[in-house]
């Protein structure tokens, strides 16, 4: 394979950031790949600082390189004054690892976290040499798959992709690369493409979307099914049933220039079971896989000897739910591989596991961001979406962050949420105040950073049915938030514009047929549509209405209980109705308990796929009231599985 | 105790910034179990200083920094330091030399007072580029205008320009070496071609040296490869 650099040199000399396109992390790989080897290019669809943290992509990168069979480089999205250089001199996308060609790889892998990252797939697939379009791809042309979140309603942009893995990819891209190898072995003569693609089909977790029909009855979707009897009519999602088995990554790559999330990320659990009924991630993950608290701090002192990072964030979807967080903190803050500097960020936090313990430990070397998500303002909205926690659990958590020295912090909510009044509305800003008043107590000047963000209901979950704010509306909401925070000194508001979360909200619910809107986007240049200065709201509904699609039928409308709908033949495990069941749970403002802790109810999540809870300790974390009403004491039959290690003095607690 | 380091900057890694490798060096550092002193407050930091900053995408061959080390901390072998820590640091950043040198020593900010520079310019054949570096150096001022916080600002950088000359042809182009001042600010290449008659096209450039005056003789802040070199830190200081 050839490498590019010596054209790319003299182009970096002239655009922003150029450090974003050199490569050279710690950590990075330099393949000498063999005859026959599957070339795996991992690209993320967005900038190279956002892109180069994201844990997914770096795991894969990790477990293909370690096969003989195989080699993984990396892709970003180059930035607009880098691709029109690129076009002007005929360059294609490249690999930032050695600077070889994405044509030359086999597969193209996305890993797609944001719809609005979606148009960037194109462009990235055409910058490539790449048809866009899957039907127009010969045996020459890399496949091109997805994966990542977005991955659960790929149909927007099925035309576009080869084939989608659903769920996690530790397993199953070893499988994927064993077919691609197979493919290539035979020589990828003409016409073998369709035969790898009906081979990828057969994998477990892998979804080919060519190979399926898509039937509708004027606007209405009647369904979607497999044209051969070999391939799925429902495509599973695939779990690792033990995180502890994958202690990856083992080599986080460290930057040599400024990203997100600069620091050492170890993930200490997958998955959660709080039930919130608007998390898609919540949904899609279960159940709650806990890595086993040694290995955590093996990672955490490992990692930071090979990093020279002073900073660790201990990843899940909730880390304050961590068996025995508080030592865990405690071991990184004090790991001797850190000289005594070591801050540790959690950045997911949940109030009411959110204790003094906690925050004494983690700002013992520096205080980092604190970031707290209520994400409604009053306790019947919070009943509605599942998130149960009192007021009194958001004032003890922001009662003992001030105590222990901090002076701001950031809340995060949600608005345009299933039948939010405006006194549901007006609580965001009622409860920003009163934690400013709780602050005061500590500080001259507390402040309090309160991020709205309009709702964009996802596929499987209970809200997948509920039809979102429109645009209006979510304006309207978010003067009313102006409005009331305007007099209370110490909050600040932002929001997010609800006309992105328009697009994306036409994007998650999306069929088959926003197919050519994406495209027609794309081609008139709505390229990082996640950036403020490029998202462009006009091209998305000029787009739909030359296509006669209606944004109201797709975004803003409720959908029936037996409506078929657009992820239909996929399944993340969840029971339709078991969802469907939380919904009208939602709308009678009824909460549900976290099944960690309580009894199974029977998601389809754990049960379907004979895998369990694996947490190190049968008992909720201390601290708050939980909120729940549930009786939390460890006693009856909990449908968790006890780690070996450490359960016995963590469950005595 | 402070240590003085000479590193290069060299390849792929010119591209990044200042910043970055401030960033860099911080976690090379830390790896290396340097013992560092931090400075106080919320948000402690490593007391770690540069030099002038070189821009991004020049290399050089002359980069330094201070690094102090705290009192109370092992003590730390200044001779093994470059050998520690070059493997540590991506490829194109190499440790040249390190000593110590006295906390009530200057910034290096304060005494280099001029760099000497490889310059390659496209397009620009010897003859022709001689031509314009003999108009340069005969003139009596240099005049550049160019944009600083939003105002047109109008400098003479004849004064800065301290040796220019031809080295011999470069791909596609000319070689020029050039020693540029640097207080009280710097003079940077780009700004020279920029003032030339007529602008010379930058391509390739590379900090070869940096210069401070001690004693009425011009030196570097610490000779390449002066770490192995017995008494190297008394001719540097």
């Amino acid at each position: 394979m050839s490498t590019l650099w010596t054209q790319l040199e003299p182009i970096l000399a002239s655009v922003q950031k150029p450090a974003r396109y050199i490569g050279c992390e710690d950590g990075m790989v330099t393949p000498h790949p063999a005859p026959g080897d599957v070339g795996w290019l991992m690209i993320y669809p967005d900038t190279y600082e956002i892109g180069l943290p994201n844990q997914g992509l770096q795991i894969l990168y990790e477990i293909v390189n370690e096969r003989a069979d195989a080699f993984a480089e990396r892709a970003y999205a180059p930035w607009t004054d880098l691709e029109a250089r690129l076009r002007s001199r005929g360059l294609p996308l490249f690999s930032v690892d050695t600077h070889r060609p994405a044509s030359e790889f086999d597969l193209l892998a996305f890993n797609l976290s944001a719809e609005l990252t979606y148009t960037n797939v194109l462009n990235c697939v055409d910058l490539a040499d790449v048809p866009v379009r899957s039907a127009d791809r010969r045996p020459e042309h890399p496949l091109v798959v997805i994966g990542g979140h977005c991955a659960y309603n790929p149909e927007p942009i099925a035309d576009f992709v080869d084939a989608v893995v659903l769920g996690d990819g530790e397993e199953v891209i070893g499988e994927i690369t064993e077919v691609v190898r197979e493919w290539i072995a035979s020589g990828r003569t003409d016409g073998s493409r369709v035969h790898v693609l009906r081979a990828l089909a057969r994998v477990p977790g892998v979804y080919v979307p060519s190979l399926y029909d898509v039937e509708y009855d004027g606007e209405r979707l009647v369904g979607i099914t497999p044209r051969h009897a070999d391939v799925p009519e429902v495509v599973e999602k695939r779990t690792i049933a033990d995180l502890g088995a994958w202690p990856y990554p083992k080599r986080q790559l460290v930057p040599l220039t400024e990203v997100v999330h600069d620091r050492l990320n170890v993930e200490v659990f997958r998955g959660c079971t709080r039930g919130c009924r608007f998390c898609q991630a919540g949904m899609i993950t279960r159940p709650v896989r806990e890595r086993p608290a040694e290995q955590v701090r093996t990672m955490v002192h490992e990692g930071l000897r090979r990093t020279g990072y002073d900073e660790v964030a201990l990843t899940s979807l909730s880390t304050a739910d961590f068996s025995g967080i508080e030592s865990v903190v405690a071991a990184a803050v004090d790991d001797p591989a850190g000289c005594g500097n070591v801050s540790v960020s959690l950045p997911s936090l949940r109030v009411d596991a959110f204790t003094v313990g906690i925050a004494a430990q983690i700002q013992r070397a520096r205080r980092t961001g604190l970031t707290f998500a209520p994400e409604a303002g009053t306790w019947r909205m919070r009943q509605i979406i599942n998130k149960l926690i009192l007021d009194e659990d958001l004032f003890g958590a922001v009662e003992s962050a001030y105590s222990q020295g901090w002076r701001r912090m950031k809340l995060y909510f949600l608005t345009g949420l299933p039948s939010e009044t405006d006194e549901d509305t007006l609580g965001i800003a009622e409860l920003a105040r009163r934690c400013v008043e709780i602050g005061r107590a500590h500080h001259r000047s507390p402040s309090v950073t309160v991020s709205v963000g309009g709702f964009v209901p996802k596929p499987f979950t209970p809200f997948q049915w509920f039809g979102q704010n429109t645009v209006a509306e979510l304006q309207r909401k978010i003067g009313l938030l102006r409005e009331a925070t305007r007099r209370s000194p110490g909050v600040q508001l932002k929001w997010h514009d609800p006309k992105a979360t328009l697009v994306e909200g036409i994007m998650s619910r999306g069929d088959r047929r926003l197919g050519p809107v994406i495209e027609d986007v794309w081609r008139h240049g709505g390229t990082f549509q996640e950036w403020s200065e490029h998202f462009d709201h006009g091209l998305w509904v000029d787009a739909m209405a030359r296509h006669g699609l209606s944004v109201d039928w797709y975004v803003h409308r409720h959908r029936e209980e037996d409506e078929a709908l657009p992820w239909d033949h996929l399944s993340a495990g969840l029971h339709r109705d078991f969802l469907w069941q939380d919904w009208r749970d939602a709308l009678a403002e009824v909460g549900l308990p976290d099944c960690r802790w309580t009894p199974c109810y029977d998601c389809g999540a754990c049960t379907g796929y004979g895998i369990e809870h694996v947490v190190a300790s049968a008992t909720p974390p201390a601290g708050g009231s939980q909120g729940t009403g549930q009786d939390l004491r460890p006693a009856g039959p909990v449908p968790v599985r006890l780690l070996p290690s450490r359960s016995a003095s963590v469950g005595a607690r | 105790m402070r240590i003085r380091l000479r590193y290069g900057k060299l390849g792929k890694v010119r591209f990044t910034s200042h910043r970055d490798v401030a960033r860099i060096w911080e976690r090379a550092l830390r790896r290396a179990r340097v013992p560092l002193a931090y400075s106080e407050g919320f948000s402690p930091r490593p007391r770690v200083s540069f030099g002038l900053a070189l821009s991004t995408g020049y290399e050089s061959m002359g980069e330094y920094l201070d690094v102090d080390l705290d009192p109370t901390g092992p003590e730390v072998d200044v001779a093994s330091l470059p050998g520690l820590l070059s493997p540590l640091l991506p490829e194109g950043i190499d440790v040249q030399a390190a000593c110590a040198v006295s906390r009530s020593e200057p910034s290096l900010q304060q005494v280099v007072t001029s760099c000497t520079w490889l310059i390659d310019v496209i397009g620009t054949a010897p003859a022709e580029a001689a031509d314009v570096v003999h108009r340069a150096l005969a003139a009596p001022t240099l005049v550049l205008t160019r944009e600083r916080k939003g105002k047109a600002v109008t400098d003479d950088l004849r004064p800065d320009l301290v040796a220019l000359r031809v080295v011999g042809p470069a791909d596609d182009g000319t070689r020029l070496e050039a020693e540029l001042g640097t207080q009280p600010r710097t003079l940077r290449p780009a700004e020279l071609l920029a003032a030339l008659d007529p602008p010379l096209t930058e391509g390739r450039v590379c900090r070869t040296h940096q210069w401070l005056t001690r004693d009425g003789a011009r030196r570097e802040p610490l000779p390449a490869g002066a770490t192995d070199a017995p008494h190297a830190c008394e001719r540097a200081s």
